[in-house]
């Protein structure tokens, strides 16, 4: 058999790290054994496409879509592998010691492969394929296609790295690269200001949060006992050997990172920003990479979350106050990809909330069903903005007749992400109420053997459930205000729209009915569904339908869609949200929010700090560096003239003198006489002689 | 036999030898003296031989060589000189020193 890299190199590399290389009953499957190649694909096209892709006849992209197609199939196969396999929380290795550092320990780098890497692979790789297929035509003639295509196999590849990370160091690793990845998409088009500053905006907030997530990751690190391990970590946290104050504080600290990645309250902002790029990236971003990465994070940690309330509390209230506010101000916006920003803000904010109260996999079943519905709606919204030339609902309107596949495609999304049965985001979302509607009325519910495990108090976990309810239902009225002011009524815009190729159309459809699909994998009555597949925190739970919730969430999203249609369908000229008054303005200020930073934060660190930081900067650092310089200067001429031209051409020069007059006397030994050679050769054995038999 | 009979004379006709190389004026004369002080080696060499019982004869093997060696180094130095005789007239070897600084 042949034998996997990682093997290889793990039986090169010596030691093995702890949790090395152990394959159970999945060896042989050709999947898991070679699941390294999903991982090392975005990375080689990565790099043959920024070596050779502007030499390729078609720039590069094709590399990037077969790379991302073998990948794909290979994660579905996966997926399916973990899925039939018995035991499915098994959770194979396959690492190779990466570097060692202190007293004999090590950080390994490979794959930690379960359910939740597997769904991850899969939603990563094909909504990537997806991207790149359909970017081949979005960015068609666009100067750097090929530095672009570059970039996103590499943002893909990165998501990937973080998602296997069987270690929080490799993690940490693909956190960053993510977030480098994300900055050079969102400032794509750096030539107008507005993109740079967007792409400068969106680096700096979750750098905020990035700082909390490297002190969490180290805070474990040592509260663990000097290990970076995931597995050991959580052993670790499990058996109490880390106190609950530390444990509170590096999860809190690491929150803080994902609420940074993740777009949460209050480190959103750079997220509706982030739609300075291609739109295609930002489906990419919004769906698959970069701010799945926080909920990931937290899910693949999930058994130390659960420990600490406070922590799980935190997280809740910050996703409940999260939803709430960008829900709200998703229904002012004019921009169409601002709408679907503020709306992927308050989705996350769902699978935070779900999280916080304990519910790890209908978290993740919401991530993945999110997913395919948010690529569609930015894929779709990306279609439309091609045909119009315009971000703003304005200038749409009647689009249906234009365009009628990114009408239903975007149709499907609209339902699926408003939560209608029996799109992918209703079971979604329904299970996320259940869950948290469960934990808040059946009291000891989270309490396993007298110790709080998976949860929030009762009270949040109510407050969860209220604020998804009202959620879904300001979910459903903003998405069906943009969607009926743009494909209904007349077209406000110039020219005359048409439908979009086939390589943006084909995409859409795939996403349209992955979108109606997708949801059933994870329905209440399949006991062996989704929520078994991955089993976040070691749950091998699937929540039971409950007749009466499934009906408030469905009305309260039916009512929304009526509201927004009844309030839309004559296209006023007139927002009717302007009737709100006060609120209406607060809204479309975003809250001060932005302005609240600039005068709080950025202007005094820019007018006060940075003035001050710059006098010292001239005056004393200036000084000290010139300083530094003269004084060097004088040395140097002082070493010049008295080391250099004295000392060493001194000695040099004195040998070559010494050599000259000593060899003067000393050739007058050579008289050309033989005899006389002879005998001082003779003196010399006798000499010799002498020594060698007296000493 | 007594092996010190031999080294003293062994010893006596390297001396002669070495003397003849210092002292001699005459290249031929120089060169024959050569001859002595390998022949006295010989004498050494056979005599440790002797003087061991040396089964393997290695003594003697080796005064074979060196007398091949003398015979052959005996034919290039007559040549030498007499090549010099034909240019200079003379096998003085003090005479012979432009060799030198």
């Amino acid at each position: 058999m042949v034998t996997s890299l990682f093997q290889f190199l793990a039986a090169e590399g010596g030691e093995a790290t702890e949790h090395a290389i152990e394959f159970g009953h999945k060896a042989g499957n050709v999947f898991v054994e070679h699941a390294w190649i999903v991982l090392a694909l975005p990375f080689i096209a990565t790099i043959l496409i920024g070596a050779i892709g502007k030499r390729l006849p078609k720039g590069g992209s094709e590399v990037g879509i077969l790379a991302m197609g073998v990948a794909s199939v290979w994660s579905v196969g996966l997926l399916i592998t973990n899925f039939i396999g018995s035991a499915r929380v098994e959770t194979t290795y396959q690492s190779f010691d990466w570097f060692p550092f202190g007293n004999g320990l090590s950080v390994g780098f490979g794959l930690q492969l379960d359910g939740l890497t597997a769904v991850m692979f899969v939603v990563v790789c094909t909504i990537s394929l997806m991207v790149n297929i359909y970017s081949t035509s979005y960015m068609h003639g666009d100067s750097r296609f090929t530095w672009y295509f570059t970039v996103l196999n590499l943002f893909s590849g990165s998501m990937l790295l973080l998602v296997a990370a069987p270690n929080l160091l490799q993690m940490l690793m693909g956190w960053e690269l993510v977030g480098i990845c994300s900055y050079l998409l969102i400032g794509f088009w750096w030539e107008k200001r507005e993109n740079s500053d967007a792409a400068i905006k969106a680096v700096i907030t979750t750098r905020i949060g990035d700082v909390g997530f490297i002190i969490g990751v180290f805070v474990l690190f040592v509260a663990a006992g000097n290990t970076f391990d995931i597995q050991t970590i959580i052993e670790r946290a499990e058996a109490g050997e880390i106190s609950m104050f530390t444990l509170t504080a590096g999860c809190l600290l690491l929150f803080a990172g994902a609420a940074g990645k993740s777009a949460q309250f209050p480190l959103y902002v750079w997220l509706p920003d982030a739609m300075a790029g291609p739109t295609p990236a930002s489906s990419l971003i919004h769906a698959a990479t970069m701010v799945t990465a926080g909920i990931f994070m937290i899910a693949r940690l999930f058994p130390i979350f659960e420990i600490s309330e406070v922590a799980m509390n935190t997280i809740a209230i910050i996703a409940v106050i999260t939803m709430l506010m960008s829900a709200l101000l998703a229904m002012v916006q004019e921009d169409i990809k601002r709408v679907l920003a503020y709306s992927t803000i308050s989705q996350l904010a769902y699978m935070f909330a779900a999280l916080g109260v304990g519910a790890g996999n209908a978290a993740i079943f919401h991530l993945y069903t999110h997913a395919w519905f948010k690529a569609l709606l930015f894929q779709g919204a990306g279609s439309l903005i091609h045909a119009v030339h315009s971000n703003n609902m304005g200038d749409m309107g009647g689009m249906k007749k234009y365009m009628p596949k990114t009408y239903w495609t975007f149709a499907a999304g609209t339902l699926a992400l408003a939560g209608i049965f029996p799109f992918a985001g209703f079971w979604s979302k329904d299970e996320i109420l259940t869950e948290a509607f469960n934990f808040g009325t059946e009291p000891g519910r989270g309490l396993v053997e007298g110790v709080n495990h998976g949860a929030s108090s009762d009270w949040v976990a109510l407050l969860v459930y209220g604020g998804g309810v009202l959620t879904a239902f300001l979910t459903a009225f903003y998405m069906s205000r943009l969607f009926v002011r743009v494909f209904h009524g007349e077209f406000h815009g110039h020219g005359k729209p048409h439908e979009s190729p086939k390589l943006i159309t084909g995409p859409l459809m795939f996403l349209g009915i992955m979108s109606v699909l997708a949801g059933l994998v994870g329905m209440p009555w399949w006991k062996e569904g989704f929520g078994t597949w991955i089993a976040v925190g070691g749950e091998l739970h699937v929540a039971d339908a409950n007749v009466v919730l499934i009906g408030i969430s469905l009305l309260a999203a039916g009512s929304g869609l009526a509201l927004g249609n009844k309030l839309y369908a004559s296209h006023p000229a007139v927002d009717p949200l302007k009737k709100l008054g006060w609120f209406h303005t607060l809204l479309v200020n975003k809250y001060y929010l932005d302005d609240f930073y600039m005068a709080a934060i950025i202007r005094p660190i820019r007018d006060r700090v940075s003035k001050a930081m710059y006098w010292v900067n001239n005056n004393v650092l200036d000084g000290a560096v010139n300083g530094a310089a003269a004084a060097t200067r004088a040395l140097g001429r002082g070493v010049y003239k008295q080391v250099d031209q004295r000392l060493i051409d001194g000695a040099v020069n004195g040998m070559g003198i010494g050599a000259k007059a000593t060899s003067g006397r000393v050739r007058f030994l050579q008289t050309g006489n033989v005899q006389r050679y002879a005998a001082l050769l003779f003196v010399g054995v006798i000499l010799l002689a002498v020594l060698f038999t007296r000493f | 036999m007594n092996l010190a009979w031999l080294l003293t004379f062994g010893a006596f006709l390297f001396s002669v030898g070495i003397y003849g190389v210092l002292a001699r004026k005459n290249a031929v004369l120089v060169l024959m003296s050569i001859e002595l002080m390998l022949n006295a080696v010989n004498i050494n060499l056979v005599g440790f031989n002797a003087w061991f019982a040396d089964q393997t004869a290695s003594g003697q093997i080796f005064s074979l060589f060196i007398i091949a060696v003398a015979a052959a180094e005996v034919g290039v130095g007559l040549a030498i000189v007499l090549l010099i005789f034909r240019r200079r007239k003379t096998i003085a070897v003090d005479e012979v020193d432009l060799l030198k600084w």
